[in-house]
């Protein structure tokens, strides 16, 4: 055994070290950990302050010690090199490990060891935790909005019916791959649409609706067996033929006394609200500003100086005002840019608005992708004849919208963090039905659980969308 | 003839539906307004606007004009970004930096924090500083103080407010300090072009920022002094601070959640820029027998700015245009004085809003015109 020099830790001591060191750091994160735990203060008797700053000395001592280079213990390598690199580093990681275990006990104790979960009144709420009672009372509100509760179903089975509309794809056979495309790029939307507009909001155009859907059902039939010569003339009118027939002469009063469709109630759209609102905005302004976008970006670079002016005017404008202006002239401004007797329901509006707005930045990113395109792509294309349209969408679109997949996630993510701004026009989604029930006098002095559920429920669906792009870049990267 | 129908005729469609739509809108604003007898025009900026701001950084009352509302409003937007900017820019690089750090514990909790902070929508945040967070300080009377100085209680944040006496010749030190260190960097600069040699700017350029102002305090007779806030009871069970500074708790939870959602995309920028220069870079600035900060400062900062700095300006931006959330907690910015309440009692709708929009995009467009500029100004020039 060689001298031990305790300012150099040293290979040759190594065991006396690492014990010693060891023993130090443990000594100090149970002081904290007790401490914490179970406000017990081993270091109670000694003066506040050296009490206080103790357990980090000992810490970064026992780390000086062990921070032994090549020691060929693979585990106390491993430890030093991402730990323990440095004395500035030492320090750093024990403050951060020490508030950790600091800040645990608080957080358990809030969320679920001092929390009420049970009961369905203010009442159970006495403790010092959080009151999921009031998230347990109030969910049908932060999910729904104003709703009416007997009337729930039709938002539930909407989305279950878009749900699996959308994963049609999961199940396609290859022979109907190609034809996804167009089913994601135009039928889907405008299923979704009638879906959720007139499914939702019910009351006569909800009759419309479904005879629309019967007339297409009976059309798609009976087209089996016409042939193939006739097949474009014949869906060309017999469905719209059908669709006068049964809302004029057949359907239309008599099944409602016969009480077989119950008319559904109608339900204006400033009742709609809560998480399910933040759903539908998204998922419409998502449909729409990505074609206005792609539209807008092309004429950005387009060689007619007009249309290029036009378009570079028009995205500069709206990433120029902040949403929140945008959605003060939806709701104030644009009613007066039309007829008098024209309207347009609030959240159309709004969803007009906020589609513009995000269009210009999905347009921005797009034009990323296209300048980062090589000359050569355009040049090839445009020698094998090809056309303007036929360029870009056999060549120009599909590499560059390759390249901008995270650009258009981010986009995506800053809409749906957008939606609570609705606020303005008088929507309420999730943290508007918030805002709202943290008035109601019965259950006042609840904010603090309601922004956390929200912000757990935000949290989930942006962390969720931003690890599928990830998959999704990861899943087109091309070598290039 | 160069002019080909094939040329003209899309732009020619274009043109004409984008003045059909504006057209139609403006045919349909005047026959509206004729409507509803309302005249269109700017006048009634001069007229008196009979409503009070709860936080003004100007002299305000109901006897000011809209104008002067109007002014308020636009100073408070740029009072909360710059505090925002501010914040966030420290705490954005200081996470950015931390992101790259070889310690393991630094690298996840900076992870975390970006993580976490950037998936929850800004008004959540917002809403979450101000309702739930700031109601959970203690009421004046309790309010303990920080640095005996200053007192973060529930109705805001009092400190010290500095009183000047010839204030401006501090004030021209300081610019003369300033107009001293650029022209001193641009003289080093010049020296080491030609010479090689080095000069300590940074040192010199601190000094000068300490010693003028140094000298005006000693010389040209400026004398600072602190009011101290007091407690003073207003009723029985109301109390307030009185004299400082108060910064009313809207403006802190904004500055606040501002800056916390910000860092996070500016932490993003650093560390792409960080990791955006070769390691190459680094290891042939290394091989040439440069230290460890003459890497840092002359190799990788400079190049790392470059891809960090244009990203940024953005994320500054996105912060000025979203400091109009304030509407949402009643912070008396642009939004809520002049969109909200001023158009609440004149009902000049087109001319508010389109005021309003028009100032936001000045402003962005100002930055950028500044920021391709200094692009231009600073992008590698190759042969």
């Amino acid at each position: 055994m060689s001298k031990i020099n305790f300012l150099k830790p040293d290979k040759s001591n190594l065991y006396t070290f690492l014990y010693l060191g060891s023993f130090l750091f443990f000594i100090s994160v149970l002081d904290v950990l007790l401490n914490s735990f179970f406000s017990l203060n081993l270091t109670g008797f000694l003066p506040g302050f050296l009490s206080f700053l103790l357990p980090l000395i000992l810490g970064f001592i026992g780390l000086y010690f062990i921070r032994i280079e090549l020691s060929g213990i693979k585990h106390l390598d491993l430890l030093n090199k991402h730990i323990n690199t440095n004395n500035f580093n030492a320090v750093l990681s024990l403050l951060i490990i020490f508030i950790i275990l600091k800040s645990i006990p608080p957080i358990l104790s809030w969320f679920f060891i001092d929390a009420s979960f049970a009961g369905d009144s203010k009442d159970v709420c006495t403790g010092t935790g959080a009151c999921w009672t009031y998230i347990k009372v109030w969910m049908r509100r932060f999910m729904y909005g104003m709703y009416p509760n007997g009337e729930q179903w039709r938002i539930n089975l909407s989305f279950i019916a878009l749900a699996l509309l959308g994963s049609v794809g999961y199940f396609a056979t290859d022979k109907f791959k190609k034809y996804l495309t167009l089913y994601y790029v135009v039928i889907y939307p405008f299923i979704a649409f009638l879906f959720i507009f007139f499914f939702i909001s019910g009351g006569p155009i909800f009759f419309d609706f479904s005879y629309g859907i019967i007339a297409a059902i009976l059309s798609v039939i009976i087209g089996f067996f016409i042939p193939t010569k006739f097949k474009f003339y014949y869906f060309l009118i017999v469905p719209f033929a059908i669709y006068v027939l049964l809302k004029y002469f057949i359907f239309y009063e008599e099944l409602i006394e016969l009480g077989k469709l119950d008319g559904l109630n109608w339900v204006e759209t400033g009742a709609w609200g809560g998480l399910s609102l933040t759903f539908i905005i998204s998922f419409f302004c998502l449909i729409f500003c990505f074609p206005i976008g792609m539209a807008f970006a092309l004429g950005r670079r387009s060689g007619f100086p007009l249309i290029r002016y036009i378009s570079i005017g028009f995205i500069e404008f709206w990433r120029g005002v902040p949403l929140i202006t945008v959605l003060f002239m939806s709701a104030v401004m644009f009613p007066m840019f039309l007829p008098a007797d024209f309207f347009i329901d609030k959240l159309v509006r709004c969803i007009i608005a906020i589609s513009l707005f995000e269009a210009a930045y999905v347009a921005e990113v797009i034009r990323g992708g296209l300048q980062a395109l090589p000359r050569g792509q355009y040049e090839a294309a445009k020698s094998l004849g090809m056309g303007y349209w036929r360029m870009h969408i056999f060549v120009i679109l599909p590499q560059a919208l390759k390249l901008v997949i995270p650009g258009i996630a981010n986009t995506f993510l800053a809409l749906v963090k957008d939606t609570p701004l609705i606020f303005v026009v008088g929507l309420l989604e999730i943290v508007g039905m918030l805002n709202l029930a943290k008035t109601n006098p019965e259950w006042l002095g609840f904010a603090m659980e309601g922004y956390v559920f929200a912000a757990i429920i935000f949290w989930i669906i942006c962390y969720a969308m931003s690890k599928y792009s990830y998959n999704l870049e990861q899943k087109y990267k091309t070598d290039r | 003839m160069n002019f080909k129908l094939k040329d003209i005729g899309p732009q020619l469609m274009t043109v004409i539906a984008v003045v059909l739509v504006f057209g139609f809108f403006t045919y349909n604003a005047q026959v509206n307004m004729e409507n509803r007898g309302i005249d269109f025009g700017y006048g009634f900026l001069s007229q008196e606007s009979s409503f009070d701001v709860q936080f003004s950084l100007i002299e305000y009352d109901g006897s000011h004009s809209y104008f002067r509302a109007y002014l308020v409003g636009l100073l408070n937007t740029i009072l909360v970004s710059v505090i925002g900017i501010f914040l966030a820019t420290i705490l954005g690089v200081l996470v950015g930096i931390a992101r790259l750090s070889p310690n393991y514990l630094i690298n996840k909790f900076a992870a975390f924090y970006v993580e976490f902070f950037r998936n929850i929508p800004l008004l959540l945040q917002i809403f979450f500083w101000y309702f739930a967070a700031l109601r959970a300080l203690p009421l004046p009377q309790d309010a303990e103080a920080m640095f005996g100085i200053s007192f973060l209680t529930i109705k805001g944040l009092f400190v010290p407010a500095f009183i000047w006496e010839n204030f401006n010749i501090f004030f021209y030190s300081i610019v003369a300090a300033i107009v001293a260190i650029i022209v001193i960097r641009y003289r080093a600069k010049k020296l080491q072009e030609t010479i090689g040699k080095q000069t300590p700017v940074l040192l010199i350029s601190i000094g000068l920022l300490f010693i003028l102002p140094l000298l005006s305090f000693l010389i040209g007779g400026v004398r600072l002094s602190f009011e101290i806030p007091v407690l003073k009871q207003l009723a029985t069970t109301s109390f307030i601070y009185e004299g400082g500074v108060s910064l009313p708790p809207e403006l802190i939870a904004l500055a606040l959640s501002l800056s916390l959602y910000t860092a996070t995309f500016i932490a993003e920028c650093v560390r792409a820029g960080i990791q955006g220069v070769g390691k190459g870079q680094k290891e042939a600035a290394a091989s040439i027998g440069l230290t460890q900060n003459q890497v840092l400062k002359l190799v990788v900062m400079p190049q790392a700015l470059r891809i960090i700095i244009p990203p940024t300006t953005n994320q500054y931006l996105n912060l000025t245009k979203n400091s109009s959330l304030a509407a949402a907690i009643a912070y008396p910015d642009l939004v809520l004085v002049f969109a909200g309440t001023a158009l609440m009692q004149t009902g000049k709708a087109i001319e508010i809003v389109s005021i309003t929009m028009f100032t936001y995009l000045s402003l962005s467009i100002s930055i950028s015109l500044f920021m391709n500029w200094y692009n231009n100004k600073i992008a590698i020039t190759e042969k």
